[in-house]
């Protein structure tokens, strides 16, 4: 390939964005930063569609099997011959994949927050951090080097703080982002260790080098009983899970919703929680050979995908809601590539898997867009505050309507093509992960539809006095986009393109298969239509019924209060006091009692220094007489 | 005729220098202080000239000096002086006590 510079170009026309507006744009430029951030990102969104038409259809493939090409590369750090630092752009089918996605969904936010953000004092601001998202993101997916991908994870983990903590006179914004930050922060300690495990075992930070030595059978040593490899991919897997928001690592994510709606879109919806999806998938030939290391992924993705689910059954803050739908559907994503093979058929679970990351990344999107021209509407969150909208916004509503269809699994929409493939790979390999997957997948059309329900039908709205509807031309126009493709980017031959092992796959549509899925979504919605289309008391009822475990789904089964409990009464006092007793007592006390000591010894002798010329003439002739004296007998 | 023997002009000449010395440290008009200060300094030229003549009556290096502190006494006098005028202008006393404001 020989547009290297193109594809250097898609990562940095975003950094550059983030630096212009960075320096110069509060002062100088305001009212055109979100026009210099659409505009270098839809740059780059065409080089990114460029470069994918480029390697998919042009040069990619050798002898009809993908190939790993390194576009550029630099040595940043080089620490020995086969040990180094690199930058540089590895294009794969899933990075090219991933390169398209981000940066379209990034524009389509970008545009969108032209109407959403209008207004706001910190307005160019907001623009430069979402280009330093796109930037990382960006380079994350690029990376060539294990080493690469840690740092623009960090700078990922990074600029999700910032957006997070966009309101920041907000407390709750300030908490969450925070906590976000933390939890990643913790889960990227697995990481590092990880990436040290498997870089000490390949002798290379190398993805490629590394991938191949490790996929090779081979006879590595154990701690405790467990295979070095299975501890080396675990901790790197506890990293993607902590950024994926997996089931113990997700209590960030729902509070995440405290940022910007555009970018709840963008950052924790469409790109970034995938970031442990991909960075699994990135390691996948390794990860397929160690049973063990796949089964963690396996049953982390399927307990938190069924515990997402049920939890946004009962949510009422409709961000919230579309969070855990989130995690539950980047549970999905992970189990199937926990049930994938690497080779030919049974590499199904691999491509299902970034199948429906992809949609996903669309349909999810969309959702969260409307739902942000929803708040943008009624200026609350919360479900009670809403209902009787379609009125209001038609095309908000349809959209809406779309994605729901899509992430439900209705046929011929986006979810249902990728979710198809999920579920056939599950039923050929674990018949138990199939089955919690069925359930699964009914729930999220029941709660998709509860929501929906609640927020355009339901009862009459009452909206008062001025209202703008659903928004300018830059809310609706990436709205309509979204739809477009969540309906439409189901039938793109997916399988052709990325596949575990670079090779084309056939797939077809089994509809004895489908039936079952389809049954279940379908159900979920009926069952939402029933209970939420119009206002009436049988939600109340059934959450009576259930009493408990309602109220312990709608607290979040306690998982917030377990770590609360964890951090604040054991690793509190147990640790973190001690800690602060040596340091306030013994390292400062030391300190202190220097300090305290000088004080006092200059005190004592500050008032020789009186100011009256005599007595220091006095001192000075004693000092030469006791000279003198010295001279004279002591020696 | 017989020389005055050298230990009375240096006891002359110590004698000298400790009136200096008392006059320093116990008087506060700074004109008189500045009287002490050449007291001590027509001390040590006693000495210099004393010792010139007594061990090296052929040299005139103790001379010479003597004659280098006579001048700089000249200068030191004018210098200080015009300290004490421009202390007086400032604090309207030449006490030594009044001036004491550069302290900690």
């Amino acid at each position: 390939m020989n547009n290297h510079i193109n594809i250097a170009l898609i990562p940095l026309l975003p950094l550059a964005s983030f630096v212009i507006l960075g320096l110069f744009g509060r002062k100088y430029i305001k009212t055109f930063s979100g026009v210099i951030g659409v505009g270098s990102l839809l740059i780059s969104a065409l080089l990114s569609l460029q470069t994918a038409y480029q390697y998919f259809f042009v040069d990619g493939k050798l002898n009809g099997v993908y190939q790993k090409v390194i576009a550029f590369k630099y040595t940043w750090l080089s620490f020995s011959d086969s040990v180094s630092i690199d930058m540089g752009a590895l294009l794969d089918p899933i990075s090219v994949m991933m390169l398209v996605l981000v940066t379209f969904v990034s524009l389509m936010v970008h545009i969108f927050s032209l109407g959403y953000m209008k207004g706001e004092e910190r307005y160019s601001t907001y623009y430069a951090f979402l280009g330093l998202f796109t930037f990382s993101m960006l380079g994350l997916v690029l990376s060539t080097n294990i080493f690469q991908i840690y740092m623009f994870w960090e700078l990922v983990g990074v600029s999700s703080f910032l957006l997070i903590g966009y309101y920041f006179d907000k407390p709750s914004a300030v908490a969450a982002s925070k906590k976000a930050f933390i939890v990643t922060r913790f889960a990227d300690l697995g990481f590092l260790i990880g990436i040290l495990v498997l870089s000490f075992q390949a002798h290379t930070l190398d993805f490629q080098t590394l991938i191949d030595t490790l996929s090779k059978p081979q006879t590595i040593g154990s701690f405790m009983g467990v295979s070095i490899l299975t501890w080396g991919l675990t901790l790197v897997f506890m990293g993607g899970a902590g950024k994926s928001a997996m089931f113990p690592l997700h209590i960030w994510l729902p509070d995440a919703m405290e940022g910007p709606t555009p970018v709840s879109a963008l950052i924790h919806a469409a790109t970034m929680v995938v970031a442990g999806v991909y960075l699994v998938a990135r390691l996948f030939p390794v990860f397929s050979v160690d049973e063990a290391a796949l089964t963690i992924v396996t049953y982390v993705g399927l307990i938190s995908a069924l515990f997402a689910a049920v939890i946004a059954c009962t949510q009422t803050d409709i961000k919230r809601v579309l969070a855990y739908s989130t995690m539950s559907q980047i549970g999905y994503m992970m189990f199937a590539l926990g049930v994938s093979k690497y080779n030919g058929e049974e590499g199904l679970g691999f491509m299902g898997s970034m199948f429906h990351l992809f949609t996903h990344a669309f349909f999810k999107s969309l959702l969260f867009l409307c739902a942000g021209a929803v708040i943008h509407l009624v200026h609350s969150n919360e479900m009670k505050d809403m209902g009787g909208l379609r009125k209001y916004m038609p095309l908000t509503n349809a959209a809406f309507l779309i994605a729901c269809l899509a992430i439900a699994g209705v046929p011929p929409f986006a979810g249902f093509f990728s979710k198809e493939e999920i579920l056939l790979a599950a039923f050929h390999s674990n018949k138990l992960v199939y089955g919690v997957a069925l359930f699964t997948s009914g729930l999220t059309a029941f709660y998709m539809f509860r929501l929906y329900f609640s927020i355009f039908w339901n009862k009459e709205a009452h909206l008062h006095g001025e209202h703008h509807g659903e928004g300018s031309f830059a809310m609706k126009l990436p709205l309509v986009l979204l739809a477009i493709l969540s309906v439409g980017a189901g039938f793109i031959p997916f399988a052709s393109f990325v596949t575990a092992d670079g090779a084309a796959l056939e797939t077809h549509i089994d509809y004895a298969f489908s039936a079952a899925p389809v049954f279940f979504g379908v159900t979920g919605i009926l069952l939402a239509a029933y209970l939420y289309k119009t206002e009436n008391a049988r939600p109340q009822n059934i959450a009576n019924t259930f009493g408990g475990l309602y109220q312990s789904a709608y607290k979040k089964f306690y998982i917030d209060e377990i770590y609360l409990f964890i951090t604040k009464k054991i690793v509190f006092n147990c640790i973190g006091r001690p800690a602060a007793w040596i340091d306030k007592n013994i390292i400062n006390g030391t300190i202190n009692l220097f300090g305290n000591t000088t004080v006092k010894l200059s005190e004592s002798v500050k008032t020789i220094q009186s100011g009256k010329v005599q007595s220091y003439a006095l001192y000075f002739i004693s000092g030469a007489l006791l000279l003198a004296a010295l001279i004279i007998y002591a020696l | 005729m017989s020389q005055i023997p050298l230990t009375h002009i240096l006891f002359l000449s110590t004698a000298l220098f400790f009136i200096g010395v008392y006059g320093l440290l116990t008087r506060r008009n700074m004109i008189t202080m500045l009287m002490a200060i050449e007291l001590i300094l027509n001390s040590v030229n006693i000495n210099f000239i004393a010792f010139n003549k007594y061990l090296y009556p052929e040299k005139l290096n103790g001379i010479f000096f003597s004659i280098f502190i006579i001048t700089i006494a000249a200068a030191e006098a004018a210098v200080a002086i015009a300290i004490i005028i421009n202390l007086y202008r400032s604090h309207h006393s030449v006490d030594a006590e009044d001036a004491s404001e550069l302290k900690y």
